[in-house]
């Protein structure tokens, strides 16, 4: 008990447990998006990837910080707006376009990694996002370094919790979001585009997914590798499940899974010479499905996930 | 333009519109005045829910025009647009709502009425929805989910709908199939209330008797075309049916029941579903040999458990259920209806057919192991076609031909389509399930002389039905359910309505009176 109580007495392992939660909060926002809007995008994992590389190479090729963000954001966009054409306008199959999505922002970004930099062995680094002092917030004891020294890619994740559960709940284009996963019949008997909020969300989504593989190239390491992404897409699908599709929820869900991995580093290194490191690896994944178990059957799906529209289709 | 009057609101224009070869409208033109209660009559099929969904652009016509009133008198109204429309000021009440229910209703009265890229204007949206409330009185609770709202509020939300945006024209298709009586005669007042108003009202039906109750004229279409067009107030009933299916509708007549020997009987029957909930209680009695027996009983009261021990989904928790003289003992139904049991589902868009599977495949689907379509484990896929061609026509099941989609058919042709795959068969003993709530009077008879004949046959029938007019048409014999408990009420002549309305409100008094 006293190793439990010696972890989540420091600092340093909150601070960690945000930092790990940051890319998740960004990829479960992307995927709730999509989802509310009735369409579920596996290609998440491959989005994170191109994310990750896009918006690193932007700045190694001397972008600045933000212009990589953006460039991040804009080849995440552009995978969904591919995965948007094959599901929504062309109808087919959500999980086959996603996982196709996927394996190719994979290998489109190991591609253009290797032809930009064909002969190096060392990964380049750039000068990435250092964390910020706020000024008083960050010097509160225990808290401060807990909660508040972070990159800003932390503090814009947090801050898109809260823009996006504004829009969804408090605005037109949210209500009309919420709708078009639910029933899309609805949407459309009210004179808005089924297509054009679908098409919209998913690149919004897709946008936000990429901006967590950046964290991780820009935030969280400052060099790209391959197989860094190394799954955490598809824990923010589960997470979406886990937060109900709500994006308190899945602030909670985020921050959860960081604090269990966080949790399981500082275990390893106490008690690691008794147990395998591999037991402590799969720690946050066993736990996730057990939250899952505990939290999904109850879960209110949206109604329309999965179904394509077609217009002037007898339904 | 000169025909038309000046308060007309709406004329459509010999609009034409095929899917596929099909034509389901056919150079159908009419006009809608201020304040008018139109109602479009016709059995399912006739084309009236295809020509609305032309006028509030989910269809796009192949031929003709829209105008609705605008500024400059009649205004051609852009086709295929839902929002130029509504815009027009065009509502539509679809038979199947479109509403999101995961969103309160008055979100979904909002949604689309504010620029999507603003922070929306929602007290001003519910001051405006409260004074129609007040003035229609459409009550509804504006802060709860829809999934919550009953079937007849949500309807109340989708009409709030179409009075926010301000409509002129008000469409509602098949309106009270979903409601109880009550609250169909809740609806009739209100959509008197608006048009005195100044709405006009369009009103898509397939009952003859609300269409006379509520309209000022009546449109009647038939296989596409408009077989006619009366003013309510001097309709005759028998004139309007025979416009509809455009023939003389004959009665269907029935011979007195020469009962046989007991196929299938409850002896001292309980059924326990779910955990606690007992849904039959020592139920007993015999289904016989051309005899058929009508269930009478508010939905609910254990009619549910009966058709599960028939259709073979279930066996008695207690007591036996015999079939032949022989004790049922597993749910197998499939070997039921190798034995011979036939069942037409409740629910048979969903129990009774699979949407997209072929009407050749749902025709064969109960017996494809057997040699008729299966060749030692191969399906003969010619010869199911073949029965689905020769039931096509014997049935008369409106279709694309063997190969279209189940889901495609109307609910009426569905049900001629599973009447052909278990009749065909020369059933024994037979369930009708509500064989014929939703179908049109055309179906509605062609259903019951089926039945009939199977009866006449030697086949053992039980229909269970929430109409009462239905059971008197068929039964021999009635029987009541109540809590789950089934009253013999015996042989139909003698019986009156109330009596069996005593009997389904759980008054035993009028089981005594019957024995005395």
């Amino acid at each position: 008990m006293d190793v439990l109580f010696d972890i989540l007495g420091s600092a340093n392992f909150w601070a960690a447990a945000i930092r790990i939660a940051t890319p998740l909060i960004f990829g479960v926002l992307g995927a709730l998006i999509c989802e509310r809007a009735g369409v579920l995008n596996l290609g998440i994992e491959g989005i994170f990837v191109a994310g990750a590389m896009a918006g690193w190479l932007a700045v190694y090729l001397g972008a600045g910080l933000w212009g990589g963000v953006l460039v991040a954001a804009l080849a995440g966009a552009l995978f969904g707006l591919l995965h948007a054409i094959l599901t929504v306008v062309l109808g087919l199959s959500q999980h086959v376009s996603g996982i196709g999505i996927t394996l190719l922002a994979t290998s489109v970004s190991y591609f253009t990694y290797r032809t930009a930099l064909p002969d190096v062995s060392t990964p380049p680094r750039i000068a990435a996002f250092q964390p910020i002092n706020i000024a008083g917030l960050s010097d509160i004891p225990f808290l401060g370094p807990a909660l508040f020294q972070q990159t800003p890619m932390t503090f814009l994740a947090l801050a898109f919790v809260a823009i996006i559960a504004f829009v969804l709940y408090r605005t037109p284009l949210g209500l009309a979001i919420r709708a078009v996963g639910d029933n899309p019949a609805s949407v459309e008997a009210q004179g808005l585009s089924v297509r054009g909020l679908r098409i919209g969300a998913v690149v919004a989504g897709s946008a936000l997914m990429a901006l967590g593989g950046a964290f991780l190239t820009m935030s969280a390491f400052d060099a790209f590798f391959f197989g860094m992404v190394n799954g955490r897409g598809w824990i923010c699908i589960a997470l979406v499940v886990f937060a109900s599709w709500q994006p308190g929820k899945a602030l909670l869900g985020a921050l959860l899974f960081g604090a269990f991995d966080a949790f399981q580093i500082r275990l390893q290194a106490q008690i690691g010479q008794v147990v395998p490191g591999q037991v402590f690896l799969m720690l946050p994944y066993l736990l996730s499905i057990v939250a899952l178990i505990l939290v999904a059957r109850r879960a209110d799906y949206p109604r329309a996930l999965l179904q394509p529209w077609t217009k002037g289709q007898r339904h | 333009m000169t025909d038309i009057p000046a308060s007309a609101l709406l004329s459509l224009e010999n609009i034409t519109k095929r899917f596929g070869p099909l034509v389901a409208n056919d150079g159908i033109s009419l006009s809608l005045q201020r304040g008018e209660i139109l109602a479009l009559l016709g059995e399912n099929g006739a084309g009236k829910t295809t020509l609305m969904n032309i006028l509030f652009g989910h269809y796009v016509q192949d031929e003709g025009v829209v105008r609705v009133a605008g500024k400059n008198g009649l205004e051609t109204l852009p086709s295929g647009s839902p929002g130029a429309a509504l815009a027009a000021g065009v509502g539509m009440v679809h038979q199947h709502f479109t509403l999101a229910e995961n969103l309160s209703g008055l979100a979904n009265i909002r949604l689309g009425t504010e620029a999507l890229l603003s922070l929306g204007r929602a007290s001003a949206a519910r001051r405006k929805i409260e004074q129609i409330i007040a003035e229609s009185g459409l009550t509804v609770d504006l802060d709860r989910r829809v999934a919550d709202l009953t079937v007849g509020e949500k309807q109340r939300v989708e009409i709030l709908k179409a009075l926010y945006r301000d409509a002129k024209v008000l469409i509602l298709d098949e309106p009270t199939a979903v409601l109880t009586p009550q609250e169909a005669d809740g609806l009739f007042v209100v959509l008197r209330r608006l048009a005195a108003n100044g709405l006009g009202v369009i009103f898509i039906s397939h009952k003859l008797g609300e269409v006379l109750a509520i309209s000022n004229r009546i449109l009647v279409l038939r296989a596409g075309r408009k077989a006619g067009e009366l003013v309510s107030a001097t309709a005759d009933r028998r004139a309007i049916a025979d416009l509809m299916v455009g023939k003389a509708v004959a009665e269907v007549t029935r011979a007195p029941a020469k009962p046989g020997a007991a196929l299938m009987a409850f002896d001292k029957v309980s059924l326990r579903q779910g955990a606690s909930r007992q849904s039959l209680r020592k139920v007993s009695f015999e289904l016989r040999a051309g005899e058929i027996v009508g269930l009478a009983g508010v939905s609910g009261n254990g009619q549910a458990g009966i058709a599960a021990l028939i259709s073979g989904l279930a066996v008695p928790s207690e007591g036996e259920l015999l079939l032949y003289g022989k004790p049922i003992h597993r749910a197998d139904p499939r070997a039921l209806v190798a034995a011979g049991v036939a069942r037409m589902p409740e629910d048979r868009q969903h129990d009774g057919v699979v949407g997209t599977m072929s009407v050749a495949d749902n025709i064969a689907i109960e017996e494809v192991r057997s040699p008729a379509f299966s060749r030692s484990g191969w399906l003969d896929r010619k010869a199911m076609r073949a029965r689905a061609q020769s039931a096509i026509a014997a049935y008369d099941v409106r279709c694309l031909g063997p190969d279209a989609e189940a889901r495609l058919l109307s609910g009426g042709n569905v049900q001629k389509l599973i009447l052909a795959r278990v009749l065909e068969r020369e059933p024994r003993v037979i369930l009708a399930n509500q064989p014929t709530r939703g179908l049109d009077v055309g179906a509605q008879a062609e259903v019951h002389r089926r039945i009939i004949a199977a009866r006449d046959r030697g086949a053992a029938v039980m229909v269970i039905s929430e109409d009462l007019d239905e059971l008197f048409a068929l039964s021999d014999r009635f029987l009541v359910a109540h809590e789950g408990e089934i009253t013999d009420a015996g042989p139909a002549e003698g019986l009156d309505r109330s009596t069996i309305g005593l009997l389904m409100a759980g008054h035993s008094a009028a089981a005594e009176g019957l024995a005395s």
